[in-house]
């Protein structure tokens, strides 16, 4: 399976089942179509010499050299591979697969009343509560117990807010801290934060302890404010945006992410990136489309699609401007390690939700991830007894990119690894099945990241900064490499 | 290749037999596509 788009003046193959990504001539693209289409081979030249016929420098020499590459491409198996995969994605079922992180929702209570969240202002349609001690303390021994060999260890805070059980997030760094040595582990913590509850103290312990934090901000001060209110209805952008400069200022190139939300009132999510870099200083940038229910009215539309494209690619576009000023962004979504990324393991097996990540609540029980909270069909056990709900946990280990049926002509497939399963069910009733929605996005959203590496690639003023972007020619292909 | 210029990618058939170790982190909304490989 092959897919073929253009964008910025580059025509763009992308191979699904090798992972390849080749930017090719308006021949070239021309002439893989016709061989994706199944036309006979003896029909291909004599198409393209009629398409071409107002362009003397296409001849029959020159189509024949260019069917020759997509010959050699093909032979390679970097062109029109088969889907060599699908037999181990059943295998999954049977792997053994270790806990590598946990979501301690320390706090199911918030500073914030923010009407679009998930989480229904942090109570996850619950009761309110905060995590003790030893609840924490008991999620961290389960991590450890059931974290096999696996030496890093990943804890995220998380709530509601977390900041509103400070305390217990500080005991619970300290006692990881006092025996990840003797078991051979390395704790990595994540803060995630509405900013309110950030003090010149919250600002030291993240920055020591947190290798990194997610900052909630939507942008522009009346966009924020729109949805991020507290509970008497004031805006929290006034407050929250000198705390999130300062931690970050003092983190020193530690890792942080703006995390915003946009929504049906914001299509132009791109102003609100832009503001926070050029306005508010940061660089770390993450904007995600609002998952609610159809019809409300924050909800994005079909009708949004083509201009949440068009951002997407104004976006990629302006991260490339900005890369070549010397002062460059990131975005969440374009990141793309096309050389050094995940394996094939990796790309068919999914998020880990439900295997290898699992959320803790304030009272110790534990579900796939932190969107399955709060619906009791999804309780996977608790820390002091473990899983027991096995069946639950199997199902989610067979939750795979193939389980999926609507994923089978996707070109995407090997990217998104067939998507959240808290949207699917939300969106489908099943975690089978699949967020449309998200799909087209998040299809979009690739599309501008391979074009980004492209680019970078093939521009002059970019590819000397990216030379691991650049094909190894005639290597002998030994494997070495792997 | 004049026609055609391909960038330098993981080799995901290869990735059968080198890959799978486990050692990347959980990617929730990075990504699948963005997780860095973490093989020792």
């Amino acid at each position: 399976m092959i897919h073929q788009y253009k964008q910025n003046g580059y025509n763009i193959v992308v191979d699904v089942y090798s992972g390849s990504v080749h930017a090719v001539d308006e021949l070239a693209y021309d002439a893989i179509a016709l061989v994706d289409a199944g036309t006979p081979r003896a029909d291909i030249a004599p198409q393209l010499l009629a398409k071409y016929k107002d362009h003397p420098e296409v001849t029959q020499a020159d189509i024949e050299d260019c069917l020759a590459d997509i010959d050699e491409l093909t032979a390679q198996g970097k062109l029109f591979a088969p889907d060599i995969y699908e037999s181990h994605a059943f295998d999954f079922k049977n792997r053994s697969t270790v806990v590598k992180a946990l979501c301690l929702h320390v706090a199911h209570t918030c500073n914030l009343n923010c009407e679009y969240c998930f989480a229904a202002q942090g109570k996850f349609h619950g009761d309110a509560g905060l995590m003790s001690f030893e609840t924490g303390k008991r999620a961290l021994d389960f991590l450890i117990e059931n974290s096999g060999t696996r030496h890093n260890l990943e804890v995220d805070f998380f709530g509601g807010e977390p900041l509103m059980n400070f305390e217990v997030c500080k005991q619970l760094v300290a006692y990881a801290r006092s025996i990840e040595k003797q078991h051979n582990k390395n704790f990595r913590f994540t803060l995630t934060t509405n900013g309110i509850g950030i003090t010149d103290e919250v600002i030291e312990w993240a920055n020591k302890e947190c290798y990194n934090v997610v900052l909630s901000l939507d942008g522009r001060k009346e966009v924020n404010d729109r949805f991020r209110k507290d509970l008497a209805g004031n805006g929290s952008y006034d407050r929250i945006v000198p705390k999130f400069q300062k931690l970050v200022k003092a983190r020193g190139g530690k890792g942080y992410y703006m995390r915003g939300t946009f929504t049906h009132y914001n299509v132009d999510f791109t102003n609100d990136l832009f503001h926070m870099a050029d306005d508010l200083g940061f660089t770390e940038l993450s904007m995600e489309p609002v998952v609610t229910a159809p019809g409300s009215p924050e909800a994005l539309t079909e009708e949004d699609l083509p201009r949440l494209y068009d951002q997407y690619e104004l976006l990629a576009k302006d991260m490339l401007r900005r890369e070549k000023a010397g002062k460059p962004i990131t975005f969440y979504h374009y990141i793309l390690d096309l050389a050094h990324g995940p394996c094939v393991y990796k790309r068919i097996s999914g998020c880990g939700s439900g295997t290898e990540y699992m959320a803790v609540t304030p009272w110790g029980d534990l579900y796939p991830c932190h969107q399955f909270v709060g619906d009791a069909a999804y309780k996977l056990g608790n820390v002091w007894d473990g899983v027991t709900n096995t069946a639950l946990r199997d199902e989610f280990k067979l939750c795979n990119v193939y389980a999926r049926p609507g994923c089978k002509d996707c070109w995407a497939r090997l990217y998104c690894a067939g998507g959240c399963a808290a949207n699917a069910l939300h969106a489908t009733g099943d975690i089978h099945g699949v967020y449309e929605y998200g799909c087209k996005v998040f299809r979009k959203r690739i599309e501008c990241a391979l074009m980004i590496k492209v680019a970078e690639s093939l521009d002059p003023d970019l590819a000397p900064a990216h030379a691991d972007l650049a094909p190894a020619e005639d290597c002998g292909d030994c494997g070495g490499c792997e | 290749m004049k026609h055609i210029q391909t960038l330098n990618t993981r080799d995901m058939a290869k990735s059968l037999n080198n890959g799978g170790c486990g050692e990347c982190q959980t990617s929730c909304s990075c990504g699948i596509a963005n997780q860095p490989c973490e093989k020792k």
